[in-house]
């Protein structure tokens, strides 16, 4: 039993911190914290679903345009719910437009795709029992994501200038890099990060409308846990986040399970509000 | 805020004498008539006799008992609480299960919806705590997360909620249990829930509400302290949204999982933002208008989630006010143009009692540094009572950051911090106002969209003795309250000279106007020290002179001034001591003139 928890938790804890860096990814260029982000993961699963089983398409195929078409409403995100309202950050207003967009996505997939969890293929037939690749594959794309991203941030110039703006965009306007660009291109990224979340869990999670919702939630603990912005926090928070809760639910069962971890949640964030790996805010007055 | 919504509530006085006058204004009328006609609508629409006008009705009334308290944590104090579903179906469950004893003895009805009231009540504080200390997506966020995890336990926990199958609501005895007895019984409820978010609106605790979203830091040195105010509306939501679903589920017979669908509360949280913030009438009128639009507009009912995302984002990106800025025309009548601030010093004499003991506060060896950076390095300044104390020094010499450790923003990582014998304790902004501390800031921090008076009387808001609870009943000391901070604020807007302009929109005077609101405003608290950071910035010369002569005399009534300031000649009228700061340090300290003829301080920063 051990094993199986062990297993399934860090496949979900896996998917849930692919989502917190998706959270990420848009907060570092924006700092916006977006509703699609679970959406985005929601979408990964179901498009994932369509491309393979509806439309027969190959892996191969299915892979790169649900990623691309992921990337797309990243990008319509940016244009609609997060440039307006950019200027009056403090008044929080992108809560609001996101999780309009967040809201439309999820209802147009409930009406077109439907309403019930439909099967999500297998995609290689490898491994069985805990070795299955439902379980270890979205742990392989979590990895490859991170490692990803570390070698962009760290040893490109694209990636520098990322950075850049995600320290302090006054300055790097003020240095000429393109600002405007670098966030789209944020925004990209995140869809497809997200993407792979659900494409990667889509064994797991099933190509099913309802789990923006749940994936915005507990995407969003470990980002809450790991600090904000903080991709290597955000992994580690998912991980036990995954752990913490197919423990809690093996030991006292599905609905408990939630509320320990939404009690956990608020206890974390009450004793450490900047996150367990996060820093300090900055001055007010 | 808008001052139409407000006069709605009732919070605006457009009274233009200098004393509040008593009972009910012709303006205090006006507002009342919505609210009136509504009610008189509502009362005869039995008249029609339709059970299904009744039901629709019903609901309306229930939606908007729930949506009035969250509209002072949506609409009031700025927070995003986008779950509200969740309280409401806490409630309903709490009230069916308490009825129908599947887990205790079944208990009376009246208790059952008293059971879901206090379920809503200590959920709706649960939900909130990480409004109190977070950023507003967290609270969003917590609030989703609740919502998602209600749902899940009312489908799993099969034998307390029936899980799919549902479970059965309280049936209310007579007269209550026919359609229009339910009816009324909810319209009653409703009406009642209206008064008391409108006495709560205008209120200190109200206005406070609006100054913690608007003007936090500003809140904050007027001794507001958010936590205390955020628990005390959030058990009120809590509980009417409780109570809310509690009559619900009477309304629906028998409720299942279902009948608590997330679009459920986008329709609550919506209601709130079409009507405006900071209003009651409008959210009112969303409220209505949502709970008949899927009546109305039968085959939007399958694309109702992407309908209301649609109305969030136009409303979000297009009329970011709601109904309320659409009515107010009272803000669109021009000002006069030549006006001028003239203080008037007579009336300081009765806001500020000069016969009080003298006070002195203290710093010794306060010592801050921001990373590398030592911004204040060993200070020791005194502030003593009948005294203006210049603060000058070049930029980033530390004299803000020298106003932000007396007031509590920033700890100091050496040295002491005294006003008279007690020890001010760091990072506790709004306990400053306990200790006779007030200030201003740098860039003036108002309630553009509140009247200039209710910007002031923000200030007096620890002066208040009433409790939440009177606030919400309209009781004499609440009534009492109201009328000492509305006499002493319009008091001090005559001491600052602004009298004249006490029922305009902050948002639309001048700077300089605002600098003397800022003053005005920390003048509520009868301040034993007030701390002034760069008023004269901004200002004309003769404002200046006139600030002065303002500053002058609120020292001569027994207030301890500290002034930062660049204009050097304001300084040297004015003070009686001057302290030079440069690079976190003491360059020197006198009278102004010894610190005109202290040669460092000229070269440093006064020039040749």
């Amino acid at each position: 039993m051990l094993a199986s928890i062990v297993a399934s938790g860090l496949a979900m804890g896996a998917v849930y911190a692919l989502i917190g860096i998706t959270y990420n990814t848009m907060f570092a260029t924006s700092r916006v914290m977006s509703f699609t982000a679970g959406m985005l993961g929601m979408l990964g699963g179901v498009l994932g679903s369509l491309f393979m089983l509806r439309w027969g398409l190959p892996i191969l195929v299915s892979l790169p345009l649900t990623l691309l078409a992921c990337a797309l409403v990243g990008v319509v995100t940016e244009f609609v719910a997060v440039r307006p309202v950019l200027k009056s950050l403090d008044q929080h207003l992108y809560v609001l437009s996101t999780l309009a967009v967040a809201l439309m996505i999820q209802q147009v997939t409930a009406i077109e795709w439907s309403t019930e969890p439909r099967p999500f293929p297998s995609l290689l037939p490898m491994g069985s029992g805990m070795w299955d690749e439902k379980y270890w594959l979205p742990v392989i794309a979590c990895a490859v994501t991170v490692a990803g991203l570390e070698y962009l941030y760290r040893r490109t110039l694209v990636g520098r200038a990322f950075l850049a703006v995600a320290e302090d965009n006054f300055a790097a306007k003020a240095l000429g890099l393109p600002e405007r660009n670098l966030r789209v291109a944020s925004y990209a990224m995140a869809g497809a990060i997200g993407a792979l979340a659900g494409f990667s869990g889509g064994q797991l999670l099933l190509a099913f409308f309802a789990n923006g919702p749940l994936l915005n939630f507990y995407g969003f603990i470990p980002v809450a846990l790991g600090g904000l912005g903080n991709n290597r926090g955000a992994v580690i928070g998912g991980l036990a986040l995954g752990l913490f809760q197919q423990a809690a639910n093996f030991t006292f069962g599905g609905i408990f399970a939630s509320v320990a971890v939404f009690v956990l949640f608020i206890a974390v964030l009450l004793a450490a509000p900047q996150g367990l790996f996060g820093t300090a805010t900055a001055r007010r007055v | 805020m808008d001052p139409a919504p407000l006069a709605d509530a009732g919070v605006l006085d457009a009274g233009s004498g200098a004393l509040p006058a008593r009972g009910a204004r012709p303006s205090h009328l006006r507002a009342l008539i919505p609210f009136l006609a509504l009610l008189a609508l509502a009362v005869v629409l039995p008249l029609t006799d339709n059970d299904y006008y009744a039901l629709i009705a019903t609901r309306a009334a229930i939606y908007w008992v729930l949506i009035s308290g969250l509209n002072l944590i949506v609409g009031f104090a700025g927070q995003l609480a986008i779950g509200y579903v969740a309280l409401f179906a806490l409630g309903a469950y709490t009230a069916s299960v308490l009825a129908a004893g599947t887990v205790l003895p079944p208990a009376p009805v009246v208790l059952a919806l008293a059971g879901g009231t206090a379920m809503g009540a200590a959920s709706g504080v649960i939900v909130g705590l990480p409004a109190l200390r977070l950023r507003t997506f967290y609270f969003a966020m917590t609030t989703l997360g609740f919502a998602t995890i209600v749902t899940q336990v009312a489908l799993g926990w099969q034998s307390v909620t029936g899980g799919g199958v549902g479970v059965a609501g309280p049936s209310l005895p007579a007269p209550f249990d026919t359609a229009w007895g339910l009816y009324y019984l909810c319209l009653g409820i409703a009406v009642l829930c209206t008064w008391m978010t409108a006495n709560i609106a205008r209120s200190r605790f109200g206005r406070a509400l609006v100054a913690t979203r608007e003007a936090e830091v500003a809140a904050e040195a007027a001794g507001i302290s958010k936590p205390a105010l955020l628990v005390s509306v959030f058990l009120f939501a809590g509980a009417v949204a409780g109570l809310a679903g509690g009559l619900f589920a009477s309304l629906q017979t028998y409720i299942t999982p279902d009948a608590f669908t997330f679009d459920l509360s986008l329709l609550f949280f919506i209601a709130v933002l079409i009507g405006g913030r900071g209003s009651i009438l409008g959210p009112l009128l969303g409220t209505i208008i949502l709970t008949m639009l899927p009546e109305v507009a039968a085959p939007l009912a399958a694309w109702s989630t992407f309908v209301y995302a649609i109305l969030v984002l136009v409303i979000v990106l297009a009329i970011p006010g709601g109904i309320a800025a659409l009515l107010d025309f009272r803000s669109r009548r021009p000002l006069p143009r030549d006006r001028a601030i003239l203080p008037h010093l007579g009336a300081l004499g009765e806001l500020l009692n000069a016969d009080r003991a003298p006070v002195a506060l203290a710093l010794r060896g306060v010592a801050l540094g921001f990373g590398g950076v030592r911004a204040i390095d060993g200070l020791d300044l005194d502030v003593s009572s009948g005294q203006v104390h210049g603060l000058i020094g070049p930029n980033g010499s530390g004299k803000t950051t020298t106003l932000n450790v007396i007031s509590g923003y920033y700890a100091p990582q050496e040295g002491t911090l005294t006003a008279g014998a007690a020890t001010l304790p760091s990072r506790m902004p709004s306990s400053r106002a306990r200790h006779g501390i007030a200030r201003t800031f740098q860039t003036p921090r108002i309630i553009g969209e509140a009247t200039v008076l209710q910007n002031v009387m923000v200030g007096g808001t620890t002066i208040g003795q009433a409790s939440f609870a009177e606030a919400l009943l309209s009781l004499p000391r609440q009534l009492r309250d109201e009328r000492r901070i509305e006499a002493t604020a319009r008091l001090a807007l005559d001491a600052v000279g602004l009298g004249a302009l006490a029922d305009v929109r902050a948002d639309r005077l001048q700077h300089s106007e605002l600098r003397f609101v800022e003053i005005a405003r920390a003048l509520m608290l009868r301040p034993a020290f007030l701390l002034l950071d760069e008023p004269a910035a901004g200002l004309s010369p003769d404002e200046i002179k006139r600030l002065g002569a303002l500053i002058r005399a609120i020292s001569r009534r027994g207030v301890g001034v500290l002034l930062v300031e660049h204009h050097a000649d304001l300084i040297f009228e004015i003070c009686d001591e001057v302290t030079v700061l440069n690079l976190g340090r003491v360059l020197a300290h006198g009278t102004p003139a010894e610190i005109r003829a202290h040669k460092e301080v000229v070269s440093a920063y006064l020039g040749a």
